[in-house]
C-alpha cells in the first residue's frame, strides 16, 4: 500500500510549549509536538479543543504568548504570516476564506501572488515581464485546476458555488502556491461520502506526487485513521495523546474524551 | 444572432486573458473610439464639448481613481475632491516655478504629488476600516482644502487661493479651442483607463480585491496588506490628481480650493456607486449618468413647465435634482448594487440569446 | 485663566449640542447596525418643518406634535422603502443608501418649505447668566446650559430604555444580526420603525436647539458631519459615549481655535475634530466606549 511506502523525512516543524490565550480564555496550554517532512499529520479532538487555533499559530495568524516555533531549523517566538507564506506554508480555513467578489480562476491565481514579481507599473502597461508572468502563472494554475477537476467552473464567481466545490477551490488556491506544507482545516466538513472520497484522493495525490507535508484537522475518524501517518489529540487546549493511528485508537484518554465506545 | 461567441475559440491563454475576448466587443469598442476621437470633434457643438463631454471625461477619470480605491481595494474614501485639488495646485506650481516645464510632465507631477499626499492620508487604513476610514478621508478633505486656502505660497499669494491655469502648449501647439482641449482630455483619459484595466486584471488588481474581500486570507497567501492598501491610495490619488489638473487646465481655467469641496467628493462617489463598483466601464457609465442627469432633468422639467404652464421655479429644479439623485442611489443599491455596469452585462447576455427568449 | 475656563465651558456646552445629533446616530446604529448618514438631514428636516409650520400660522404647541408626526411619517417611509429591501446587505451598502437618503431628504425639505434662512425662537436667549458673570467673571450662556440639561435628560432616558426594557433587548439583538433576530421571531420591521421614529424625535430636539442657535439653514446638515468625530471618540454604539465624545470634541475644538488658530490664520474648527478623531482611531480603533470587535478566523 503506497501510504506505508511513503518516504517520511526529518522533523521540519517543531512546536514547544505553545500557550495561547484570548483574555481569560485559554485556547492552548503548553502544547508540544512535531511534524516530519512528507508525512500526513492529523490533529483531532472535540469542538473547541483548540485545533484551529493550533493551525493559526503555525502560520502566524495568532501569536502565542509562550513557547517557540521551530520551522526549518529557525527558531522563533511566533510566525509572521508573510514569512510563513514565503516559506511554503499554505492553508485552507474551516469557514471557507475565498474571495467572494472574484471568479474561481482569479481566486486560484491569487495563490500565485508571491511568484509574480512585476511591478504595478509594468502590469499597467502589460508588456514584457508582467505579461509573461501572467501567462506563465496562468498555465500553472490551469494545471492545478485540471488536477482538482474544476475546469467547468473556472469563470464562475465563487459566491455562486455549492459548499463542496468552494472547499475544492480553496484547496486549489492553496495548492497553486506549490507549498511544501499544507495546513487543512476540516477540508471534508459538510461533504457526502462521494465528495469525501474525492477529497481524500486529492489530498493523498498531493502528498504522494509532490511530497507536500500535510497537517490536517478532521472529524471523520475513518478518514483520519486511513490516511494519516501520525495523530495528535487535543482536548480543552491540552495535548492528551500523540502517536500512530493504531496507538490513538487504543488510547484510553482519547476514548474517554472523544472517540467513545461502540455500542 | 449578431452577438454570438459561436466559432470563436481561444487557443492560447493570451487570447483568453484579453480585455475584449469576444470579436463583437472589439468591433464595438473600435466604433466607440472612432466616434470619440473623430466623430465628436467634428459633429459636436462647442457647448457640448466644453460643457458636457469634457467634464464627463474628467470626472470619469476621477471616478476611475475612486473606483480603484473603493471598488477594487475596498477602502471607502470621501476625500476624492481634495486629492483632485492637490493635483491641480501642484501642476500649477510646477508650471509656475520650474522654467520650461512641459505641460504633460506637470500633469504627471501633479498626479505624483497627489499620490504622495494620498499615501500619507492612507496610512490610517492600516489600522482602521469601513466607516472609520471614511472619517479619516473626511479629515483629508477638510484639512487639505483649508491648507490650500490658507497657505498663500500654494496659490502664489492670490486672494482666497484662486489660481488661473496657464495655457496648455505641447510641442509648440497651443490647446485653446474646445476641440483641442477635448482631444487632449480624451487621449489622457483613454490611456489611463487602459492602464487601469490592465492593473485590474493583473496581479495587483487581484491583490486589491483579495484585500477587499477578506484581508486575513489575503495575508495568509502572502499579500502584503500595507503595500497593497498604500499602493491603492497612491494610484487612486494619482488618477484623481491628474483629473484635478485637467479640471483646472482644460475645463474651468480658473479654480479655487472651494471648487473641490465635499460636494464634489460625493458626486464622484455617486458615479462609482451608480456606475458599478469595481469596474472600469462603471466609472464611465456613472460619470455619464451623473453629468447628464441634471441636464436631462432641467430640460424635461422646463419642457413640462412650458407646455403645462406650471411656473416651476429654478430652485425647485435643483431640489428635484437632489431628490432624484438620492432616490436613484437607493434604487440602484436595492435593485442592482453592482450598478449600471452589471445591467450592461446582463443586457449583453440577453443580446447573446436574441432573438430567442432563452 | 478665567478666559480659559470660559472657552472651555463654552466648548463643553457646544459639545453637548453635537452629542444630541450623535445620539440619533447611536440609536439607529445600536438598534439596526445601520450607520445613518442622513441623521443631519433629518435634523434639518425637523427644524425646517417646524418653522415652516409656524410660518403657516400654527402655534408652537401644535407645531411641535405636528412636526413629530412628520418625522414619524418620514421614519416609517424610510423603513418601508429603504431598509426593508436591504435587509442583511453588508453594512457598507446600507451606509451608502443613507447617503442617498440624505440628499433626498434635503431636496424634499427645501422643496416643501423653501430654502431661505430662518430664525427659530425658543424663548431662551443666548445671553450670559447674570449671576455667573457676577461671581466668576465668566460668560456662560443661558441657552447652552438649557441645551445641556435637555441632552442629559434624553441620554438618561435612552440609556435606561436600552438596558432595562424588553424592547431594548430586542433592539440590541437586531443590531447584531438581522436574520438571526428574524429567526427568533423579533418583528424586525416594527422594531426598525420604532427606532427610526425615536431617532426622528431626537432629531427634532436637536433641530430645535441647533436652529435656535444658528438659524435654520442648509448648513445645518453639515452639523451631522461634525457628529462623526464624536462617534469615533465615543464609539458608535454607546449612548454615554456620545455624550463624552461630544464634550471632548466641543471643548478641544474651541480651545484649538482660540489658542492655535491665530498662528495659522484661523478656521481650524473645520478640520481639527476630524484629525483628532483620526489620531484617536490609530490608538483605539473602537472608541472610548465601543465594543472591541474580535474576528474569528
Amino acid at each position: 500500500m503506497s501510504i506505508a511506502a511513503r518516504r517520511i523525512g526529518d522533523v521540519i516543524l517543531k512546536l514547544d510549549n505553545i500557550s495561547l490565550a484570548f483574555g481569560g480564555v485559554k485556547a492552548l496550554t503548553d502544547i508540544s509536538f512535531d511534524v516530519r517532512e512528507h508525512e500526513v499529520r492529523a490533529i483531532i479532538g472535540p469542538n473547541g479543543a483548540g485545533k484551529s487555533s493550533m493551525l493559526n499559530v503555525i502560520n502566524g495568524v495568532y501569536r502565542p504568548q509562550h513557547g517557540t516555533i521551530n520551522f526549518r531549523g529557525k527558531e522563533r517566538r511566533d510566525m509572521d504570516t508573510h514569512e510563513a507564506a514565503e516559506n511554503g506554508i499554505a492553508r485552507t480555513f474551516q469557514n471557507i476564506a475565498l474571495f467572494r467578489g472574484m471568479s474561481v480562476l482569479d481566486n486560484v491565481m491569487t495563490g500565485r501572488n508571491l511568484r509574480m514579481k512585476a511591478s504595478f507599473i509594468e502590469q499597467a502597461i502589460w508588456v514584457g515581464r508582467a505579461r509573461r508572468e501572467e501567462l506563465e502563472n496562468r498555465r500553472r494554475v490551469e494545471e492545478v485546476i485540471d488536477f482538482l477537476e474544476i475546469q467547468h467552473i473556472r469563470k464562475t464567481p465563487v459566491g455562486r458555488l455549492p459548499y463542496g466545490l468552494q472547499k475544492r477551490v480553496e484547496l486549489a488556491r492553496a495548492l497553486a502556491a506549490e507549498p511544501s506544507m499544507l495546513l487543512l482545516d476540516e477540508p471534508m466538513a459538510g461533504m457526502n461520502v462521494e465528495e469525501k472520497q474525492d477529497m481524500c484522493r486529492f489530498v493523498l495525490d498531493v502528498n504522494e506526487q509532490y511530497g507536500t507535508t500535510i497537517v490536517l484537522i478532521e472529524h471523520d475518524m475513518g478518514v483520519v485513521m486511513d490516511i494519516s501517518d501520525r495523530v495528535v489529540v487535543l482536548d480543552y487546549g491540552k495535548k492528551i495523546a500523540d502517536g500512530t493511528p493504531a496507538e490513538i485508537r487504543a488510547n484510553q484518554a482519547v476514548i474517554d474524551a472523544y472517540l467513545g465506545v461502540a455500542h | 444572432m449578431i452577438y454570438r461567441e459561436a466559432g470563436q475559440f481561444k487557443s492560447s491563454y493570451a487570447a483568453d486573458a484579453a480585455i475584449f475576448p469576444i470579436r463583437q466587443d472589439r468591433i464595438g469598442m473600435a466604433i466607440v473610439l472612432v466616434i470619440a476621437f473623430v466623430g465628436a470633434p467634428l459633429l459636436a457643438t462647442p457647448y457640448m464639448l466644453t460643457g458636457i463631454l469634457i467634464p464627463f471625461l474628467i470626472l470619469a477619470l476621477a471616478a476611475l481613481g475612486l473606483n480603484i480605491l473603493t471598488g477594487y481595494a475596498g477602502q471607502l474614501s470621501l476625500g476624492t475632491a481634495a486629492f483632485m485639488a492637490v493635483g491641480a495646485f501642484a501642476s500649477y506650481n510646477l508650471m509656475l516655478r520650474v522654467p520650461g516645464m512641459p505641460v504633460l510632465v506637470a500633469f504627471v507631477g501633479g498626479g505624483v504629488v497627489a499620490a504622495l499626499v494620498g499615501v500619507v492620508f492612507g496610512l490610517p487604513s492600516l489600522r482602521i476600516r469601513g466607516f472609520y476610514l471614511a472619517v479619516a478621508t473626511l479629515a483629508a478633505q477638510f484639512f487639505i482644502i483649508w491648507f490650500l486656502t490658507k497657505v498663500g505660497w500654494v496659490s502664489n499669494y492670490s486672494s482666497s487661493g484662486v489660481i488661473t491655469a496657464q495655457q496648455v502648449v505641447i510641442f509648440g501647439y497651443a490647446f485653446t479651442t474646445p476641440e483641442a482641449k477635448y482631444l487632449l482630455v480624451l487621449s489622457i483619459v483613454a490611456v489611463l483607463a487602459l492602464a487601469a484595466k490592465n492593473m485590474a486584471r493583473g496581479n495587483i488588481g487581484r491583490s486589491w480585491m483579495a484585500v477587499r474581500d477578506m484581508d486575513v486570507a489575503a495575508e495568509v497567501i502572502g499579500i502584503r496588506l500595507m503595500r497593497a492598501k498604500l499602493l491603492a491610495f497612491a494610484v487612486s490619488s494619482f488618477y484623481c490628481g491628474v483629473a484635478g489638473a485637467l479640471f483646472a487646465y482644460a475645463y474651468l481655467g480658473t479654480v479655487e480650493p472651494e471648487a473641490f469641496s465635499l460636494d464634489l467628493s460625493f458626486r464622484v462617489l455617486f458615479m462609482v456607486i451608480i456606475g458599478g463598483m469595481g469596474t472600469v466601464v462603471g466609472a464611465f457609465l456613472g460619470s455619464a449618468f451623473v453629468t447628464l442627469l441634471p441636464v436631462v432633468l432641467s430640460v424635461s422639467v422646463r419642457l413640462l413647465d412650458r407646455s403645462l404652464g406650471l411656473g416651476i421655479a429654478e430652485s425647485t429644479i435643483s431640489n428635484l435634482e437632489l431628490m432624484v439623485f438620492g432616490g436613484l442611489i437607493i434604487f440602484f443599491l436595492i435593485v442592482e448594487p453592482h450598478g449600471l455596469a452589471r445591467l450592461w452585462q446582463i443586457g449583453k447576455e440577453k443580446l447573446r440569446l436574441w432573438p430567442f427568449p432563452h | 485663566m478665567s478666559f480659559f475656563f470660559e472657552v472651555l465651558i463654552g466648548g463643553l456646552l457646544s459639545g453637548v449640542m453635537y452629542s444630541l445629533v450623535a445620539l440619533g446616530f447611536v440609536l439607529i446604529y445600536k438598534a439596526s447596525g445601520v450607520f445613518n448618514f442622513a441623521q443631519g438631514a433629518m435634523v434639518f428636516f425637523a427644524a425646517l418643518t417646524y418653522v415652516g409650520l409656524l410660518e403657516r400660522g400654527l402655534v408652537w404647541w401644535v407645531a411641535i406634535p405636528a412636526t413629530l408626526v412628520a418625522m414619524t411619517l418620514l421614519a416609517l417611509a424610510t423603513e418601508r422603502v429603504v431598509l426593508r429591501p436591504l435587509v442583511n446587505q453588508p453594512q457598507i451598502t446600507l451606509f451608502m443608501a443613507t447617503i442617498g437618503l440624505t440628499f433626498f431628504i434635503e431636496g424634499l425639505a427645501q422643496m416643501m418649505w423653501g430654502a431661505n434662512v430662518r430664525g427659530l425662537e425658543l424663548g431662551l436667549q443666548d445671553e450670559p447668566i447674570a449671576w455667573v458673570t457676577d461671581t466668576t467673571g465668566m460668560n456662560v450662556s443661558k441657552f447652552d446650559l438649557a441645551a445641556a440639561a435637555v441632552a442629559a435628560f434624553l441620554v438618561t432616558v435612552l440609556a435606561l430604555f436600552f438596558s432595562r426594557t424588553r424592547i431594548g433587548r430586542a433592539l440590541r439583538a437586531v443590531a447584531d444580526d438581522h436574520q438571526a433576530a428574524l429567526a427568533v421571531g423579533i418583528p424586525l420591521q416594527q422594531i426598525w420603525a420604532i427606532v427610526w421614529c425615536v431617532a426622528g424625535a431626537v432629531a427634532l430636539v436637536a433641530g430645535l436647539l441647533w436652529g435656535a442657535r444658528n438659524g435654520v439653514q442648509f448648513a445645518l446638515t453639515f452639523v451631522a458631519l461634525k457628529a462623526l468625530p464624536v462617534l469615533i471618540l465615543g464609539g458608535f454604539d454607546s449612548v454615554p459615549g456620545a455624550i463624552v465624545g461630544g464634550l471632548i470634541i466641543g471643548a478641544t475644538e474651541k480651545l484649538a481655535e482660540v489658542y492655535f488658530g491665530p498662528f495659522v490664520g484661523g478656521g481650524i474648527e473645520g478640520w481639527f475634530p476630524y484629525v483628532l478623531a483620526l489620531a484617536f482611531l490609530l490608538i483605539r480603533p473602537e472608541g472610548l466606549f465601543g465594543e472591541k470587535i474580535i474576528r474569528r478566523i
